[in-house]
């Protein structure tokens, strides 16, 4: 999922200044999964913006709501009466669903509610970890099933570097060596032969360097 | 503003809480009529939306009372609580209300003085602090208004 953390308080407000009336729109996908943009989280802020503005004798109204998905036409076209009633949408959505919002209405201000943190998922509840920087060139099947480019602080193809010491990282002794970790699994798995393969250079024009990227179904298109 | 009276909600667990209320009351003991006791299920249904929607209504002081540690009906209801309070001081904080505002006790049902106790304690700390900015309805005590 995409992990997002809320912006802070200060922030927020700074960009809801001279607004009258907003929309503080959630979405129902990775940033619920990850309690940042949901349902509660609209409720949380909304409260919060509230009260701020009230004590200082400034109240702003707020519509809540939340959709299914915001980086979803069909969806956000669900507020479509809503979004001509206030000054601005404060989207509580991934960076994504901030910009379709954004493209879907264009005479209102869309403001980002979160700051989009990393493609991860949950260890337990309220525990999130990084595991894909999305680079478009896949290497899990050279190296376990760890991602050497998100797992590694350096996103080194092959092998650890010298910052490497008892398993753990150069850049914090609580990060495990992303190397380590292949190994280790590598062996267990009686794949080391997979290390032996020298991987060539990445290839980032799959990354952002080839600028925006898409992905077509061409049997979906009509 | 030391001699207002201030509005204070108490989110109470119907297995400890709300019994040590109870018993304060069949006891006779005496403790200030400024609390609004809401009975819960367990303090585990607490989440901070409930809290901010007191605050946002007006309440000076806000608190959550559970079982004791160890002792939850519903097994962690109260651990569960516990961080939640804790990350709500964190939001009415950033709003600019003292985080002193919030709080969360944790008493059994047998513990009907301990509850008058807590809301002496609880309600001279919010005089203390004086009445919450978002309290439209400030409320001075009358004798004082007299």
């Amino acid at each position: 999922m995409v992990v997002g953390e809320r912006k802070p308080f200060d922030e927020i407000t700074r960009m809801l200044e001279g607004h009258k009336k907003v929309l503080v729109l959630g979405c129902g996908g990775c940033v619920t999964v990850c309690l940042t943009g949901g349902q509660d989280e609209v409720r949380v802020l909304s409260s919060q913006l509230r009260m701020a503005r009230d004590k200082e004798g400034n109240p702003l109204e707020i519509i809540e709501k939340t959709v299914e998905r915001q980086c979803d036409p069909e969806y956000i076209d669900e507020v479509q009466s809503l979004v001509p009633e206030v000054d601005a949408v404060l989207s509580m959505a991934c960076g994504a669903g901030v910009q379709f919002m954004a493209e879907r209405y264009t005479g209102t201000p869309v403001y980002p509610a979160l700051n989009t943190s990393f493609v991860g998922g949950s260890k337990k509840e309220g525990y999130y970890v990084e595991r894909c920087q999305t680079c478009g060139e896949c290497k899990l099947y050279y190296t376990a099933g760890i991602c050497p480019i998100a797992r590694c602080s350096k996103s080194l193809l092959n092998g650890p570097c010298g910052g490497s010491t008892k398993g753990k990282c150069e850049i914090d002794p609580e990060v495990d060596c992303g190397w380590q970790l292949i190994i280790d699994r590598l062996e267990s798995l009686g794949q080391m032969d997979r290390y032996e393969e020298i991987m060539a250079i990445c290839d980032w024009r799959s990354n952002r360097d080839g600028g925006p990227r898409k992905m077509i179904r061409e049997d979906f298109q009509r | 503003m030391a001699d207002f009276e201030p509005t204070i909600v108490a989110f109470c667990c119907h297995y400890c809480a709300y019994g040590a209320a109870d018993l304060a009351g069949s006891m006779r003991l005496e403790y200030p009529t400024n609390i609004r006791v809401i009975r819960l299920p367990c303090t585990g249904k607490i989440t901070p939306v409930f809290l901010l929607r007191a605050f946002e209504k007006g309440a000076d002081g806000v608190y959550v009372a559970g079982c004791l540690e160890g002792d939850c009906h519903f097994i962690q209801g109260n651990l569960v609580a516990k961080p939640r309070v804790n990350y709500t001081k964190k939001l009415i904080q950033e709003v600019g209300l003292e985080p002193e505002r919030l709080e969360m006790y944790n008493m059994s049902a047998a513990m009907g003085p301990r509850f008058a106790e807590v809301a002496r304690e609880f309600t001279e700390r919010i005089i203390n602090l004086g009445p919450s900015p978002l309290n439209k309805n400030v409320k001075i005590k009358k004798e004082q208004a007299a």
